[in-house]
Formats: C-alpha cells, structure tokens, sequence
C-alpha cells in the first residue's frame, strides 16, 4: 500500500523576496535531504499555476503580496530540518559578501592603454614580448592609440612589420623592434637597458647589445644619454627602409636635451644609405653614422668618435687582470656570447686578425637557435653554461671570450653562476663586461667575482677580443 | 623624448619588474594565447587599413541613433507579411531542424491565422511546406524575443529614428509563463494572443499616436533605456522600470481613448492591467530599439563590429558589420540558471530569441553592473555582476555615453563587440536569457546566463580575413 507524500504548504504575509532570490531558495532547498520537491516564491497568478501544476494546494486568500512556502516529503519527520532549510536559504540569498571586487587586470594592449588613459597614462608606452606571431596585433593596439611601442619579440614576419611600421609612419609613432631590446626614452629603460645619465647622446640603434655597448663605454667617459632608440635589426632593410629610423631621429632631433645623434647599424643597403644620410642631413641636431661591419670601426671605435666629436678626452678602458695567469696551450679561440652584435663584432675582430679559418668559433645563444622554448640566456644563463663546460674539456680549446651584459631586465647577478664555472676552467678565460656602475647587478662587484675567478675582465668587447687574440698569439 | 608616465606591458612579466624597478608605473596585460587557429587571421585583420575607422564609424553610426515608439501596426500592415508567411528568430531554419519551442510557437501561430483549426494540425503543414514560408525577423528589420514568431495578424511596435526615418519592429510581450514565444500553444494562450490583437493592439495604436501627434512628441525609447539602467533594469531579464515608465507616458493617452474613441472603459482598465502586471512588456521596446541602433552600422566594409546576435533554438547566429548579411552560426548553448517549478536542465531547449541584440547593443549581461539581482541566477554576488561588465569591455570598442552604469562611476555600458578582441581574448559576450521548454508547447521552464559558441567567432574573423584588399591568398 502507498500513502501520498505528505505536503506542507505554508503562507508568510508580508514576507517579500525578489523572484530571481526565491527560485535560488527553491534550487536549495530541493537539494535538501528528505525533501522530494520544493517551491518557495511569491503567489502571484503564474507561481500559483506552477505550484498547483506541481501538486501542491495554495490556499485561496494567498495574494502577490504573501510568500508561498510548498514543501513534498518524504516523509512527515523531515519538516522541521526542512523548514530549517528554507529559512537559511532564505538569510543566505540576503549575505553580504564584503570581499572587495578586484579589477580583473586588461587582457589586451587596446584595453590596457584605454585604461590608463583613463586615469594618468598621457605619455604611456606599450612594451611588447609576446610569442612573434601574436606581436603584430598588440603592436598594432599601441600605434591605433598613437602610443610608441616597443616590440621586444623575435620572430614576427616582414610584412607584418611593414604593416605596423607604415601605420606608425602616419600616425607619427615610434615602433622600436621588432626583435629590440633595448631602449631608454628620457631615461626610463625598457628591455635590456643600461642606468645611465641623461646627457648630450641620444642613439638610434638597430641593435640591442650594440646599443648597450655604447651606454656602457659612454658613460664610463662621463658623457650622458639621454635616450636610445632601438629600430630593430630589419628597419634598415631595403624592404623596410628606416621607417623606424626617420621617425626616432626626428624624435630625438626635436629633443632640445640631444647634441648629437648617434645611429648604430649594420651597413644598410647602398640606397638605403643614401635615403637616411639624405634625412639626418636635414636635421637641425648631427648625426654619427655608427655603422658596423667589415673594414668599418667596431663599436669601441664608435664610442670614441662620438667622444672626439663632443670634444671630450678617450679614456682608456678598463681592464681588470686576476692575480695569476693561466698557461695558454695551442687551440682556437672559442666565443660563447649572449649579446647578438658583440658575437659579431669579436667574429669581425679575429677575422681581421687571424683571417679566416683556424677553427675559431663565435657563438651566439640569444640565436633563435637556441631560445626556441627557453628564455634569453641573458635572463638564463644555463645554455651557455652547459657550452662553456664542453668548450673547457674540449682540448681543441685555446682561449674562452665571453660576456657578461648587466642592467635592466638581465638577470640580477650573472656572476653567481658564471664565477664557479670560469674557476674551473684551465683555459685563460676573457670576458667583457656590458654595464655602468648604476646598473641594477653593479659593474664593479660583478668583475671582481669574475676577477677572482680568474678571468680577465674589459669594459670594450673589441678590447676583449683583441686581448684573447693576443692570448692565442702566446703560444704561437 | 618625454618621459614615459605609464608602461604597458604585454609578455614577459620581468620586463614589466625591471620597470617597476624604475619607479615607473606599469599596467600588466594578462595575456593569453588566442582562440585556437586564428593568429594568422588575427594579423590579416589586424592589418587591414581600413579597420580601424570603419570601427570607429560603425560605432558611432551605432550610437548616433534614437529610438522613438510612432505606430503600433499589424504584421501585415506594417511589414507587408502575407498569410503563411512567418517570422522567426535567429537565423535562418526551415521546419525541419527547427526546435520544440519554435515548433510549437510556430502551430499556435498557425491557429492564431486560422491556417488550421487546431495548432496540432500545423506540424503537418509546415512538413509539406505548402503555403508556408519561414523567415528571420532580422531580415525584415524586426526582432522578436524567444521563438520570436511573427504573424500577419500580430500587432507590432514600430520604432523609428527621427534623423533618418529608418524603422524596426517587434511583437508586443505577451507576460510570462505559458506563452507562445516559449513555444506554448495552449488555448490560453492563442485566447491571450486573441485579445492582443483585438483590444490591445488598437489601443496601444490610438495612445501612441496620440502621443506622438503631441506636442510631447513620441515616446522617446533610447530616453527611457538611459533612465532605467539607472534603476535596476539591465533592459533584458529585467524591464520593471521600462515598463513602467512606458505605462506612465501611454496611460493618460489609453485613458483619454475612452473618451475619443469610445473604447470601453473595462478595455482600458484590462491593457493596463496586463502591461503592468507584465514585467517584461518593455524587452519587446528594448530589443528593436536595439536593432534600430545596429542596424546603422551594417555593412561597412572593414568593420569588425558585430551588429546582431541571434538565437533559433538550434542555431546561435552573428552578424557582422564587414560582412554583410551572412550568418556565422554554431549550435545554441544550455543555459545556467534557474528552473520554474520541477523543471530542470534536461527540460530546457537550447539558448533561443532575438534578444541577444540587447548584449549586441551593450546591455542586457553586458550591463550586469547595473541589475546585481540578475547574476542571482547562476548564484554570483554583486561583485560577480560589476565583474561580468568590466569584462566585456575587454570586447567592445567603447563605450556607450547615454547608457551609463552609476556603480561603476558612471561609465558608459560597454558598447560594440569587435570580433577580433573576442578571438584574441577569448571572452565570450555574456547573455542574459529565458529558457523555453525543449518540447513544444510547455512555454518556459527556467531563466539564467547563456554565451555563444565560441566557433562562430573564428568563423566571422576568417570571413573578415578574406574580405581585406589585397591581401597574399598562398
């Protein structure tokens, strides 16, 4: 034999809760044990007609203003811990939550400069480092809001750096990259940047660890930067055509701050040439053309000629030697470099030196080579740890030529790991140091760790290089 | 050179240290990976020259329009619809994959027009086919809430910009529950449906025309949005302040109809009664407001801005400013929510109705903010609500200046969903809807927070890849 459920259906006078809380309350309460189907909602017509379809009876005088409580259970001991239920189902809906509503941060450039547009960020600048083939669409953000941007990111294709680069062009912003990693914009750094003093110089650079060379040997000359501008190493491409350039030397020849500009490059194309030298030579504020490559100064050299141009004394650049010095043994001198151009420019020196062959190598791990799945190694030092270690056992190794580059976005103490390898090492080892005494890692105790761990340490990667070929000379 | 005030980082977070380190604020983005496949067309788009100002000009063609009520009309009057032509919403779908509820709005539809005498006949009609033709109300400039069935005999608001003459049009609301835009087909309902276009059609039809030969002039429908976002309604689950304040600028004119037009005084007293006791009888003056709005920037070559969001139960469909009148669609999504009654998710149809052009418009979810008691429905809290508006200025190209949110400082409701920032982000435009019954005839069954497929997004944005000049086809 069946009994019916028992049923409970209650009236509440004056009770009033919004329908959206109430059909909460009932979602609650039917979840409770030993209750088989729940209502709890206002009487108006439609809710009476929903009860009624559900079985329950309301009764006759329940009026929109009353609360309608209808319970089916499963059996008649389970009232009271039901009606329990509703009445704290009822005071949940009504909680307070005190929590602070948290600002979900921006998920995109466009809506983070609106953001800070919207408070201070009149002069904000976009720094991007997204894998290459998400870059372009952020850049494009910070140019669409006539916000100069750099694009630290590797990897983003040519056309897409046309594009962004001609849409730059017609709104007058600045695009520093792609594949940038340094600049300085009146003295804030952005990427790997060196802390310098604000001064006469201010750089155009179509190479990040070339532009770190200049800040580092400039300032330890005592002559300021105030800005430098990274291009990217394809602006000056015979496809790109100094987009970038014109507009940072138009920049930085509006500055009343900047005496001479300085414009590091690879040797552009011939007419390419011809098109930038024709521009700086309408501008009101000099220009050095700083540009690299075979038969051409190396950036020591560049660094002199904008001291000479200022008017200032050349320095002699620092060397520090470690106390005893390690027996050279015949070998090739093996390059193991993190900063792009400085590979390039030792590559360029020893090619001058010793001509080709002699199985001399210049390697460098900031290559997208070996940053596919890994971070710079001037952020991670592993990878070239692991090929110092092999250069070391190799007996084909004569001299080790490294760098170590500071500041800004490099890791915070490059020594720490690189001191305990070099100790180790039985071949003279010689490593030039990229920093300023400002920087963040501070110049002087990172070389005297590397000092004491038996290398010779120099401000000029030329220098270095020089020195590690007279090394090899040694044994000759 | 001036000096940066803010740096925007987007990437590597130990840039944006070795910045904060300088002293210089930063405002990280919270990056992520795009939508799956799109970062090719992503960068087509993104290149496009013509993007950027035909945003800009869509958006603001969108928020150049007024809405004012002039004419209550037949169907058959004011879009010339003809016996056996029915209007839907979503997009297009013929009888076959068409779901429960619009099935069974569909046969009381049929009823309604006399086309068969009982709605259970009409499933055999609209299987031949003979006779009978279905069309999304989207393409005749109308939009209708849930099934959205449109009748020639069905009474219809008819909105207008006064800058441009340019109209819309929507069905009158019929209240809630058993009602045929949740697929009902009861004979209450076609009696309800009956009295609309006997009684209250024509005297809405006097009061609005009597308002609008006034010196007030017609109802200003954008106006009343501005006003009841400001008091609880996000104009899409929650219309009390709108209806009400559309009774406060119709009653005098009903009331005045008795007099001038003999209406009979229990007429009068009954339209009022039912409009105000039909929280929802303004969503059906929201919605075309919303579409007279959007409908100003179609076809604008470039444009990324989507100009309809639309639902037929089956389908969930968009539109797309740079697109033309093509349809992206993917399958309607399940609510979350909240059920009427013993009904739960297994009784629920598919996400349907014209109604997302609210969210299209910038309000309905996407002003969240302004209406806390709706995110009650999927159990959220306030801070729930402000967060879900927020949000959806991560997707939208600005914002709305006449439709502001008071909790958030006033700002304007998050206005034009731009189809790459939705690709790019990931976020889904966030729905506020009703939930209809799966099968035909039991009207609804719950309410609660819907969002698109997210497909039909990369299917809009590799159209729109297409479309830009020039580019390198490999």
């Amino acid at each position: 034999m069946s009994t019916p459920d028992p049923t409970h259906v209650e009236l509440r006078p004056g009770a009033y809760a919004d329908s959206v809380t109430l059909l909460q309350v009932s979602r609650v309460v039917q979840g409770l044990a030993g209750v088989l189907a729940a209502q709890v909602a206002m009487a108006t017509p439609l809710n009476i007609e929903v009860l009624t379809g559900m079985g329950f009876e309301v009764p006759a005088q329940a009026g929109p203003n009353d609360l309608v409580v209808a319970l089916r259970l499963e059996d008649a001991d389970a009232l009271a811990a039901a009606l329990a239920g509703v009445d704290q189902a009822l005071r949940d809906a009504n909680r307070r939550d005190d929590g602070a509503a948290v600002v979900a941060p921006p998920r995109t450039t466009a809506s983070a400069l609106r953001r800070s547009a919207d408070t201070s960020g009149h002069d904000a600048v976009a720094l991007v480092s997204v894998p290459g083939a998400h870059a372009f669409v952020e850049a494009m953000d910070a140019v669409e809001a006539g916000r100069d941007v750099m694009v630290f990111s590797d990897n983003v294709p040519l056309d897409q750096e046309l594009a962004l680069k001609r849409a730059a062009a017609e709104r007058g912003v600045l695009v520093m990259g792609p594949d940038c990693g340094t600049a300085v914009i009146d003295g804030v750094g952005l990427g790997f940047a060196n802390v310098v003093t604000p001064g006469p110089v201010g750089i155009v650079a179509a190479s990040g660890t070339g532009c770190q060379q200049l800040l580092a040997l400039l300032d330890h000359a005592g002559v300021g930067v105030t800005s430098a501008l990274g291009v990217g190493g394809r602006d000056l491409s015979a496809e790109v055509r100094g987009l970038a350039t014109r507009e940072a030397l138009r920049r930085l020849d509006e500055d009343p701050a900047v005496e001479l500009i300085v414009l590091i490059s690879k040797p552009p194309a011939a007419d390419v040439t011809a098109e930038i030298e024709e521009y700086a030579a309408s501008l009101a504020t000099p220009v050095e053309l700083a540009l690299l490559g075979p038969g051409r100064p190396d950036l020591t050299a560049a660094a002199e000629a904008v001291l000479r141009r200022l008017g200032r004394d050349v320095p002699a650049w620092p060397v520090d030697r470690p106390a005893g010095s390690r027996p050279v043994s015949p070998g090739a001198l093996r390059g193991l470099f993190v900063g792009g151009t400085l590979a390039s420019e030792a590559a360029l020196v020893a090619s001058e030196l010793l001509g080709e062959g002699g199985g001399h190598t210049f390697v460098d791990f900031g290559d997208d080579e070996y940053t596919t799945g890994r971070a710079h190694p001037m952020i991670d030092p592993s990878i070239r740890l692991e090929h110092l270690a092999r250069a070391a056992a190799d007996p084909a190794t004569g001299v080790l030529l490294l760098d170590v580059v500071l500041g800004h976005g490099a890791e915070p103490d490059p020594a720490e790991s690189l001191a305990p390898a070099l100790a180790g090492v039985e071949q003279p080892v010689v490593v030039a140091v990229v920093g300023t005494a400002g920087d963040p890692q501070g110049r002087d105790r990172q070389v005297r760790a590397l000092v004491d761990a038996g290398a010779e340490v120099h401000l000029s990667n030329a220098g270095a290089t020089r020195r590690a070929i007279e090394l090899l000379g040694e044994t000759r | 050179m001036t000096t940066p005030d803010t740096v925007v980082n987007v990437g590597a977070d130990l840039l944006a240290d070795a910045v904060a380190d300088q002293a210089v604020p930063v405002t990280r983005v919270d990056w992520r990976p795009p939508m799956e496949g799109t970062a090719a067309d992503l960068a087509v788009v993104a290149a496009d020259p013509r993007r950027h100002a035909a945003n800009e000009r869509a958006l603001a063609a969108m928020l150049g329009v007024t809405a004012t009520l002039v004419d209550v009309l037949p169907a058959s009057e004011a879009l010339g619809l003809e016996p056996g032509q029915f209007l839907h919403a979503g997009p297009p779908i013929g009888w076959d994959r068409a779901p429960g509820p619009l099935r069974g709005a569909l046969m009381g539809g049929a009823a309604l027009e006399g086309l068969v005498a009982d709605p259970e006949d009409a499933a055999a009609l609209f299987e031949s086919g003979t006779g009978v033709s279905l069309e999304p109300c989207h393409h005749r400039s109308a939009v209708g809430p849930m099934a959205g069935v449109v009748t020639p005999s069905m009474w219809l608001f008819v909105l207008e910009d006064p800058a441009t003459g340019r109209r819309s049009y929507c069905s009158l609301n019929e209240g809630l529950g058993k009602v045929l835009r949740y697929g009902a087909y009861s004979p209450e309902v076609i009696t309800r449906l009956r009295w609309m276009g006997d009684v209250l059609g024509p005297l809405l039809q006097r009061a609005v025309r009597t308002v609008r030969d006034s010196d007030a002039g017609p109802v200003d429908v954008t106006g009343i949005l501005t006003q009841m976002l400001q008091m609880g309604d996000e104009a899409h689950n929650r219309n009390r302040a709108g209806t009400l304040m559309l009774l406060r600028d119709l009653s005098p004119a009903m009331v005045g109809a008795i007099g001038s037009s003999g209406v009979p005084v229990a007429d009068v007293a009954e339209a009022l009664r039912f409009i105000g006791a039909n929280d929802h009888f303004f969503l059906n003056l929201a919605m075309p407001a919303c579409k007279l709005a959007l409908d100003a920037a179609r076809g604008i070559d470039g444009s990324t801005m989507v100009v309809a969001m639309a639902r037929n139960g089956t389908d969930f469909g968009i539109q797309v400013a740079g697109t033309g009148d093509e349809w992206f669609t993917g399958p309607a999504q399940l609510a979350d929510g909240l059920f009427l009654g013993d009904y739960g998710p297994e009784d629920a149809n598919p996400d349907i109705g014209d109604s997302a052009i609210t969210e299209t418009a910038g309000i309905g979810g996407f002003a969240m903010a302004t209406a806390p008691a709706i995110v009650r429905f999927v159990g959220g809290s306030v801070p729930d609500a402000l967060a879900t508006t927020r949000r959806m200025h991560e997707i939208t190209l600005g914002e709305n200046p006449r439709w502001s949110v008071p909790v958030l400082e006033f700002q304007g409701t998050p206005t034009g969903i731009d189809v790459t920032m939705v690709c790019r982000t990931g976020i889904l435009p966030q729905i506020n809807t009703g939930m209809a019954g799966r099968l035909a005839g039991v009207g609804q069954v719950g309410a609660g927070l819907v969002n698109p497929p997210a497909e039909i997004f990369p299917k809009a944005l590799a159209r729109l890849a297409e479309l830009v000049p020039g580019r390198h086809t490999s």
